[in-house]
């Protein structure tokens, strides 16, 4: 089985994010980057269906420079060889621009299954993933937490709400996206880290995927960015009267209803 | 509680990816693994011995050694390994330092092709553990004085003699012995189940809690030649072993003073006392901060040079003795300074500055006492040797 893994780099857990004067963006000079947390659940489901079953797994990441280091990590676990599409020339939070860029360095390919994480820790739109599938013409299915291996597809146990769960089959290829959590993630080994540097990262640039500036430009995909800043706090205190059993309840409609707790 | 690492200088710029991804993989190791059970482990008295399969799969035994199966990482990537055990606890790096510089070590410099291979995967793997033992209950800073013998024998050596504060001790497989013979000090190998040979948890500790501590009994062992390390002769070559061992606690040291650091940072801007200040906004309490941040950087640059040196085939034992001596006081200090700034919590094992002191102590001690180091280098600096 050939897998692509989708590995995105966010910035760590606890970041303190500060905003940039002109609101464009936070300052991304300051931070530090890990690999976004459902991505390293993606890679580890791929690294065992790879040691099961046989195959390939392939790392596609894109981003700045910086993220070679979550692609060396990746192969330091395992996977064979990494895509890397330098975005430096245009920067995207748009689910749908990323998607379009990364369906065209995995169209080439010809994977068996593309896996992604269910959502990324910085942006959080949990849109990638089923953008990629579509533009893909692949069958998919999200929030995926195993994977069983037919012999003319695989069977996919995904998460509904409130402990419910769903078994679908999937004819392959097709595009899981992956729920963190679901395996006991592995370390890279100190082994593996020196192998990592003699493994492929084929560096693509947009004309390598046949994509001009156009297709990614602020805007294209109807999306408009105006502005990141921090939710503004409004202060609004609420005195409830009655007798206690008057205000009890209402007490707990608002916390039910308006405040949403329970 | 996520680990905010001290890279004020930006050392961190200086290391290869491969470097910085090793340190980065045994800080995430450190974090979910050591740091989780550590505080059982030091209240049973206990080295969290579960830790050693993984400590092999990842490749954290051998440090810089190459072949037969060993990690071969270059000397920032072992200092830096052991500065991310270290942060967890001084025990666990112990039992790395110990498996690595002082049984590895000696085995693959001065092994025979036989001890080699079939010692060092097991050791690398984890599957056997080892011990170090020279220091001896009357014989500590003088190890040359030791009593321990060796007597050729028409089948072997005859080992008779004890040895005591040995790291591993009842855990380990296999023992590196220092032995006198007639011929001078020398090294060999004793296996576990060696006819004579027992080990002695030594209980009681303040220090070191984390680690197995013992004492050797060597009542008349009688182990083949072949056990004898062929080209472990003279008490040089165990201080060889010392000098990998010491580069690794100039390194490690480094660890536990960020752990105190960090943790104390946090902890002074949480706590208010009086007006409702956080301590951290106090002129004294900022003073300690930045002592503690000067130390440390220096502290990370002494070790980073040493490591280079060790790279370039240039490091001298003096040079090693300046960092041990420097990294591991200043670490003490700010784990003191630490454990003072969480008043009355700093002395509850819920915060770990004050298991970080108290292991300090030993490490302070052992590997050559501060003062031994001092002495080495007012050797080196006058040419005199001032230790007896
Ligand atoms: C937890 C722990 C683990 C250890 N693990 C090992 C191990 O695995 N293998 C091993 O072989 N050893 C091990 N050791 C032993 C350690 O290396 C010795 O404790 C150390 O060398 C000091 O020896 P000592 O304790 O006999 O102190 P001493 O040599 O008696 O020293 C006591 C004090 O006198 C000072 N002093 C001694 N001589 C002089 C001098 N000439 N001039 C000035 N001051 C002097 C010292 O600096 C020290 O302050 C371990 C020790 C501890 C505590």
């Amino acid at each position: 089985m050939k897998i692509i893994v989708c590995m995105k780099q966010v910035p760590v857990k606890d970041s303190l994010l500060k905003i940039k004067d002109d609101n464009s963006w936070v300052h991304e000079d300051e931070l530090n980057y890990e690999i976004n947390e459902s991505d390293h659940y993606a890679l580890e489901t791929a690294l065992r269906l790879k040691e099961a079953h046989g195959g390939e797994v392939v790392i596609l990441t894109m981003g700045p420079e910086r993220v070679k280091e979550a692609i060396k990590q990746g192969l330091a676990k395992g996977a064979d060889r990494a895509l890397y599409i330098n975005n430096a020339d245009f920067t995207s939070i748009d689910p749908m621009t990323n998607a379009k860029v990364l369906a065209a360095a995995i169209s080439p390919e010809t994977p068996d299954l593309v896996l992604a994480g269910l959502q990324t820790d910085d942006n959080g739109s949990g849109q990638t993933g089923v953008i990629l599938a579509e533009n893909l013409g692949l069958p998919h299915t999200s929030i995926v937490m195993e994977i069983e291996k037919l012999d003319n597809g695989i069977k996919v146990k995904r998460e509904l709400e409130s402990g419910w769960f769903q078994w679908i089959e999937l004819p392959l290829p097709a595009l899981l996206t992956i729920q963190s959590g679901i395996n006991q993630i592995r370390y890279a080994t100190i082994k593996g880290i020196m192998m990592a540097k003699k493994k492929e990262v084929k560096e693509l640039a947009l004309s390598d995927l046949g994509l001009s500036g156009a297709d990614v430009a602020a805007g294209s995909t109807g999306l408009d960015f105006q502005k990141v800043y921090v939710p503004e706090k409004t202060k609004q205190a609420l005195i409830l009267e009655g007798d206690p059993k008057d205000v009890a309840e209402q007490l707990a409609d608002k916390l039910k209803n308006e405040a949403k707790v329970f | 509680m996520n680990f905010h690492p001290v890279d004020f200088y930006e050392i961190d710029s200086l290391l290869s990816d491969e470097e910085r991804l090793i340190r980065n993989t045994v800080r995430e190791f450190v974090s979910a693994e050591v740091i989780p059970r550590i505080r059982g482990a030091y209240r049973a008295g206990e080295f969290p011995a579960d830790l050693v399969p993984a400590f092999g799969e990842l490749g954290l035994l051998g440090g810089t050694l190459s072949g037969y199966d060993c990690p071969g990482l270059n000397a920032v990537a072992y200092g830096l390994l052991n500065q991310e055990l270290e942060r967890g606890d001084s025990g666990v790096r112990s039992f790395v330092s110990v498996q690595s510089s002082l049984v590895m070590y000696p085995i693959h410099t001065f092994g025979s092709e036989q001890q080699k291979s079939k010692w060092l995967p097991l050791l690398a793997k984890g599957e056997a553990i080892g011990c170090f033992g020279l220091t001896e209950a009357d014989f500590g800073s003088n190890p040359g004085g030791m009593r321990t013998r060796a007597e050729k024998k028409s089948d072997g050596w005859l080992l008779t003699g004890n040895k005591m504060w040995i790291t591993n001790g009842t855990l380990a497989d296999i023992a590196v012995i220092w032995a006198r013979t007639a011929e001078g000090v020398q090294g060999f190998l004793v296996e576990k189940e060696t006819s004579g040979f027992t080990a002695k948890g030594i209980h009681g500790k303040l220090s070191l809690r984390a680690s197995d501590t013992a004492e050797l009994i060597l009542d008349n062992c009688l182990i083949p030649d072949e056990n004898r390390l062929p080209e472990a002769t003279g008490l040089k070559k165990a201080l060889m072993c010392l000098s990998q061992a010491r580069f690794g606690i100039a390194w490690g040291a480094i660890g536990a003073a960020m752990a105190c650091y960090d943790e104390v940072v946090e902890y002074t801007k949480g706590r208010v006392q009086f007006d409702d200040k956080p301590i951290a906004s106090h002129q004294l309490v900022q003073e300690k901060l930045a002592f503690m941040l000067t130390e440390i950087t220096k502290a990370q640059l002494l070790a980073f040079r040493l490591a280079k040196l060790k790279e370039q085939g240039r490091i001298t034992n003096a040079q090693i003795s300046l960092a041990k001596r420097n990294n591991v006081l200043q670490a003490l200090e700010i784990a003191r300074l630490a454990r003072q700034l969480l008043g009355a919590n700093g002395i509850l094992d819920d915060y770990q500055s004050m298991r970080h002191m108290c292991n300090l102590e030993t490490v302070l001690t052992y590997e050559g006492t501060h003062d031994i180091h001092t002495l080495i280098l007012g050797h080196e600096i006058t040419g005199l040797p001032a230790y007896s």
